[in-house]
C-alpha cells in the first residue's frame, strides 16, 4: 500500500515539475505579454497542485497536511488576481489584446 | 452575527493549523488576537456579504470539482501549445457576457476565467467581462456560458 502511494506521490511531483518546466518555457517561447500570462497559469494551477498533491501524499496525515492544503487554498485565491492585475495593466498601458497571432515563419525566425 | 462567529471560527482554524500547538497560553492568545481582528473588522464594516462571503461556501463546493476538471483539461491545452515543435497561435481578445447580480459573484467568475489557463480576464464591468485566450475556442467555450451559469447558481444557492 506505502508503495503505491509513493508510485503515485512521485508521479505527481514529476508531472508537476514537468507542468513547471512547461510553464517557464512557454514564457520564452511565446511572443508577447497577454500569451506569456497564459504560460504562467501553467505554472500556478497545475503545477501547483501536482507538487502539493505529491507532498500531502508524502507526509503523514496530520497537521502538516492542513498546512499543505493551506498554501493550496491561499495560492488558487491570490494568483488569478495577480495575473488579472498583470493583464489589466498592460491592457491600460495601451498594449493590443488582438496582435499576438504568429504564424510559422515568425516563429521559426525568432 | 452568525457572520462574526464563523469568520471567527475560520480565523482560529487557521491559527491552530499554523501554530499546531494545544499550549495553553497559545491557545489563549489565539482567542484574543481573533477576538480583536473580529471587533476591528465589524468596527470597519468589513463583516458583509462582500468582506467575508461565506453563503457562497455551499455553491462552491459545488462548483469546484467542475472547476478543477476544466483546469486540468485546460492545462493539458496550454501545455501541448506550448510545446508543440511549430507553434500555431490563434490568440485574441472578446467580451463575454456575465449575468452575474453581485460584485461577489462577478469575482467568482473572473477568478475562475483567469484561474483556468489559455483565458485570463482582463477588465471586469458590470455586465461582461474582457478576456483574452491562447486559442479561439477558448473564447468560444465561454461565450457559450456554461461557466457563466455554473457561477451564477453559486451565487443563487443561499
Amino acid at each position: 500500500m506505502s508503495t503505491l502511494i509513493d508510485v503515485v506521490s512521485w508521479v505527481a511531483l514529476v508531472a508537476g515539475g514537468l507542468l513547471m518546466v512547461t510553464s517557464a518555457l512557454g514564457m520564452v517561447r511565446l511572443p508577447d505579454i497577454f500569451t506569456r500570462l497564459h504560460a504562467g497559469s501553467l505554472a500556478d494551477t497545475g503545477g501547483v497542485a501536482l507538487i502539493l498533491l505529491g507532498l500531502v501524499l508524502q507526509t503523514e496525515p496530520g497537521l502538516n497536511t492542513l498546512k499543505l492544503l493551506l498554501i493550496g487554498v491561499v495560492l488558487f485565491l491570490t494568483t488569478p488576481a495577480v495575473s488579472h492585475a498583470v493583464g489589466h495593466a498592460a491592457l491600460l498601458g495601451g498594449l493590443s489584446p488582438d496582435s499576438s497571432d504568429i504564424d510559422d515563419s515568425q516563429s521559426a525566425a525568432s | 452575527m452568525g457572520r462574526m462567529i464563523s469568520l471567527a471560527v475560520v480565523l482560529l482554524g487557521v491559527w491552530f493549523i499554523l501554530s499546531g500547538s494545544t499550549d495553553p497560553f497559545l491557545l489563549a492568545s489565539g482567542v484574543v488576537s481573533v477576538l480583536l481582528v473580529v471587533i476591528i473588522a465589524h468596527r470597519m464594516g468589513m463583516i458583509d456579504e462582500e468582506g467575508f462571503p461565506i453563503q457562497l461556501l455551499g455553491g462552491l463546493i459545488l462548483y469546484l470539482p467542475w472547476l478543477v476538471c476544466q483546469i486540468a483539461l485546460a492545462n493539458l491545452a496550454v501545455a501541448r501549445t506550448i510545446l508543440a515543435p511549430v507553434m500555431k497561435i490563434d490568440a485574441g481578445s472578446a467580451w463575454v457576457p456575465a449575468s452575474q447580480k453581485t460584485p461577489v459573484g462577478l469575482v467568482v467568475f473572473a477568478n475562475s476565467i483567469t484561474l483556468t489557463p489559455g483565458t485570463v480576464s482582463l477588465s471586469v464591468l458590470e455586465d461582461r467581462i474582457q478576456v483574452h485566450a491562447l486559442s479561439r475556442k477558448g473564447l468560444e467555450d465561454l461565450q457559450r456560458g456554461e461557466m457563466d451559469r455554473r457561477v451564477c447558481a453559486v451565487e443563487g444557492r443561499r
